[in-house]
């Protein structure tokens, strides 16, 4: 693999760029959009590149066959996949057009300059437009990697506050999501899921079935999976609650219900040492062992963090139509390609017969319930050819039947030595695999991460997935601290036999890890009587990390933060992945009488490498502290052996309008560096900012999320 | 099947429908609004609201048929001829919206609650936004618009 996979894998100017229709640019691109603006900020990189207005751009929205195969749009890597590939083709494709126009105005090309796509001569009053020049018209040249690319003083969109590609379209209802498709003919479906991932369906009611063809509703039933599909909506979902009522299920043994966190560290798991660089490797793992010799003094902690909901606000969907043995899937999945490789292999069929194409769908922070729905609905149109079916799971279906987030310990031991050093660390997590995507070429087939599959009449078993060996993927994410610790032990522990079903959620391990050493950090300073700030300077070298962390001290020593009474503050810091975006977070909160976490003001400050769209990237920073607060205050999924218990809105709280922080962002000017992923940076130093803030209000440092009134309550008994 | 009388976005239509089918599937599936959303089916989440006589009003479980005396506006019926309300305008300004799944039932019920007092209190922000949930995290970008809504005027 060369510089930059994505070119490698796309090498054509083609593949990205496209002049279709008059005075406008298409960009193609593997990512999309789930509403971090990754179009936007696309569409900024070639505007600056083309010199054309940020407002001729439009990105195409990803499908099989025609738009590059970037794999799935996740771990905060479509800036450096997608924006460093749309940035070289866009320069190479304006070379070769002032090339061109040169030759065609015959002039000197050094003489040319270009004003939102139109090439004119500083010479001669001659001109020609890049879509003059480009009808009909490929480029057929190869992205050129060395290409000159502008230079930061020369944007003049990139780093600009820009309204988003289809802001105004969602502020008047015009944005189409895959919910709101309408194909002619089209039926709608709903599904009848079992009451858990064990239950198998004993029978139907025959009578309310024949009761129910009378009405144009038809059964597809393919051992446990069932769906009804009716041309009206309505129908289709009130017949799916009846046939639910009526079914009957073999409940098996139900789900395992051995108390969470003990299963944690007692099931059996397969551990790995973490080596420098924060891959595992296949070695014993290291014991514990004594304090270094130069111990002062030693802390230790558990951190425990349940499973957690993606939560996304639209139930996952489908669209799917079977015709002549071709099937075409709509769907709002974060990676088409992975998706139709992984439905081949499950509905044995070829890959050139089914494309794939994206539509939008809500926020889905990770791998939610779409790839499933999108599976659901071919399963479904596969069933009744011909016609278009869009399957949509209820609220319930999400709640009960998406991969979560997996639940973690982190199990931390370290010793200063009398200057306040660390002299000794360790930190071991624990918790299932995060890799639960279709993902082609991982292990296992990837048909078996498709829910339904599980379901069928002749079942694929579930996946049991091997431990991750890259850096910082899965349990592991972010479990090498960037702090210079001497030797630390850090160790992945790759937990089996848990009850619940999960996958990739925004962060992975990071948000345990960093919260785990973040609250860890506090206490060892604590310990060490040195400031939280000046603790982790002191263990730092990295300039940027130093420099995010001072800037945000600096803030809340002027906003006089956590400084009124009752109220506590907080900070926490870490670089997601050790290798993307640099964010450090401060929060100051007040803990009620009703013993509620009140989020009063919030600081985050990132250095993000170049900052292609501000807004969004502030969008994406403060979204991820919201979210991650509610994680830590509120979330947890609760199960008992006959399912999931939380099963809507009530049972399952998240944070609301009545607590939100007054946020103030701060970016780091950057210009001219890398890209650096940022959409899940924000997320880990909020758990931990918000620990260490409670501590400082009330004296409780708390280790086991949510940090609802209830678990106050019970510390503060404690 | 019955025949039913709706008066949305300023126009009277009339549909043919199970008398039992709620509002949002008549509006989004019969007469094509589909700006407002199904977010959870049980009037929890909000994505569904409308206007009905002013009100912000979850569609998502009430039957049409309650309806037939009421001027229902979606949030397709906010703006006119291109020209978007100040609200819209406010949210967009301070790019309220990630995803945008629950942007259309929080569009208007800040616009109701901005119909009924040009200067609500926090509580009555709050009280308006409680049953609204939104999981990309833009709440803090959504109340700084309605704050500016507030120190405009409206």
């Amino acid at each position: 693999m060369g510089s930059h996979p994505s070119i490698d894998s796309h090498p054509n100017v083609d593949q990205w760029i496209e002049f279709v229709t008059d005075g406008r640019i298409l960009l193609h691109t593997g990512k999309v959009d789930i509403g971090q603006r990754i179009s936007t900020a696309l569409a900024l990189i070639a505007a600056d590149e083309f010199d054309v207005d940020y407002e001729r751009i439009d990105v195409k929205r990803t499908e099989t066959d025609i738009d590059p195969n970037e794999g799935f749009t996740s771990g905060s890597m479509s800036m450096q996949h997608s924006g460093k590939a749309i940035r070289l083709a866009s320069a190479t494709a304006r070379e070769f057009m002032l090339k061109l126009a040169a030759e065609k105005l015959d002039v000197d090309i050094k003489n040319l300059e270009v004003a939102d796509g139109l090439i004119q001569s500083r010479e001669t009053n001659v001109s020609i437009t890049y879509w003059e020049l480009m009808s009909d018209k490929e480029f057929n040249i190869l992205v050129d990697e060395g290409v000159t690319v502008k230079s930061p003083d020369q944007y003049k969109f990139v780093g600009t506050r820009v309204l988003a590609k289809d802001m105004v379209n969602i502020m008047t209802g015009n944005l189409s999501y895959i919910h709101d498709m309408a194909l002619t003919g089209m039926l709608h479906a709903r599904l009848v899921r079992p009451p858990h991932y064990l239950a198998t369906l004993k029978n139907l009611d025959d009578d309310l079935i024949a009761g129910l063809a009378k009405s144009n509703v038809s059964i597809v039933r393919d051992g446990s999976f069932v769906a009804v599909v009716a041309p009206d909506e309505y129908v289709a979902t009130k017949a799916a609650t009846q046939l639910a009522a009526s079914a009957k299920w073999d409940l098996k043994d139900g789900l395992p219900t051995k108390e969470l966190f003990s299963a944690l560290t007692s099931n059996k798991r397969v551990s790995l040492p973490i080596a420098p660089g924060g891959a595992p490797v296949d070695k014993p793992v290291p014991p514990l062992g004594d304090l270094s010799e130069e111990a002062s003094v030693s802390v230790s902690a558990r951190f425990e963090k349940p499973y957690h909901m993606h939560g996304s606000i639209a139930p996952s969907a489908g669209c799917a139509l079977f015709e002549k043995n071709k099937l075409t899937v709509w769907t709002h999945n974060q990676g088409v390609y992975p998706l139709r490789v992984a439905m081949a292999e499950a509905l044995k069929m070829e890959l050139d017969d089914i494309h794939v194409a994206f539509v939008p769908g809500s926020g889905c922070y990770g791998h939610n319930g779409a790839d499933d729905a999108a599976y659901d609905a071919a399963l479904v149109a596969r069933a009744i050819p011909g016609k278009p079916i869009l399957l949509k799971w209820t609220r319930e279906d999400e709640h009960a039947w998406e991969p979560y987030g997996s639940a973690m310990v982190c199990e931390l031991r370290a010793s200063l030595d009398k200057d306040g050093r660390v002299v000794d660390w360790s930190h071991e997590s624990y918790g299932d695999t995060h890799m639960g995507r279709p993902t082609p070429g991982r292990s296992g087939s990837p048909a078996e991460k498709l829910l339904s599959t599980h379901l069928q009449e002749k079942p694929l078993a579930w996946p049991i997935m091997p431990p991750t060996m890259g850096a910082h993927v899965g349990v592991h994410r972010n479990l090498e601290p960037l702090y210079n610790f001497p030797n630390p032990r850090l160790v992945k522990n790759l937990v089996r036999d848990l009850p619940l079903r999960v996958s990739a959620l925004r962060t992975l391990g990071a948000f345990s890890n960093v919260s785990a050493i973040e609250s860890f950090m506090d206490e060892l300073a604590e310990a060490g009587n040195i400031s939280p700030v000046e603790f982790r300077l002191n263990h730092l070298d990295n300039e940027k990390a130093i420099d995010v962390i001072r800037a945000l001290d600096e803030k809340m020593v002027s906003e006089k933060a956590g400084t009124s009474n009752q109220v506590g503050a907080g900070i926490a810091f870490a670089q997601y992945k050790n290798s993307a975006t640099y964010c450090a977070v401060g929060i100051e909160v007040e803990i009620s009488d009703a013993a509620e976490v009140i989020l009063h003001r919030a600081w985050i400050v990132a250095d993000a490498g170049e900052v292609v769209d501000p807004d969004g990237l502030t969008a994406q920073l403060e979204g991820g502290l919201i979210q991650a607060a509610s994680w830590t205050l509120l979330e947890q999924v609760t199960f008992d052996s006959g399912g999931i218990t939380s099963r809507d809105w009530d049972s399952y709280p998240i944070l609301r309008f009545n607590n939100i922080p007054k946020i103030e962002t701060i970016l780091m000017d950057r210009s001219g560096e890398p890209f650096l992923g940022a959409g899940e940076a924000s997320s880990g130093p909020t758990g931990g900012a918000i620990i260490n803030a409670i501590y400082n209000a009330i004296g409780l440092r708390l280790r086991r999320m949510p940090f609802n009134p209830d678990a106050i309550r019970s510390a503060a008994m404690n | 099947m019955s025949s039913l009388i709706l008066h949305v976005n300023g126009a009277t239509h009339e549909i043919n429908v199970d008398s039992d089918t709620p509002l949002i599937f008549v509006l989004r599936n019969h007469l094509g609004l589909t700006g407002p959303k199904l977010g959870c089916g049980q009037e929890q989440c909000g994505a569904c609201v409308v206007l009905v006589d002013g009100e912000a009003t979850n569609s998502c479980v009430r039957a049409a048929s309650e309806f037939r005396e009421n001027k229902i506006i979606t949030i397709e019926g906010l703006s006119k001829d291109g020209n978007l309300n100040s609200v819209q305008q406010a949210f967009i300004e301070e790019g309220a919206a990630q995803c945008g799944y629950c942007t259309s039932g929080i569009v208007v019920a800040t616009t109701a609650l901005f119909k009924q007092n040009a200067k609500p209190s926090r509580e009555a922000v709050h009280a308006a936004l409680h049953d609204h949930l939104c999981r990309c995290g833009s709440h803090r970008r959504i109340l700084n618009a309605i704050e500016r809504l507030i120190s405009d005027g409206m």
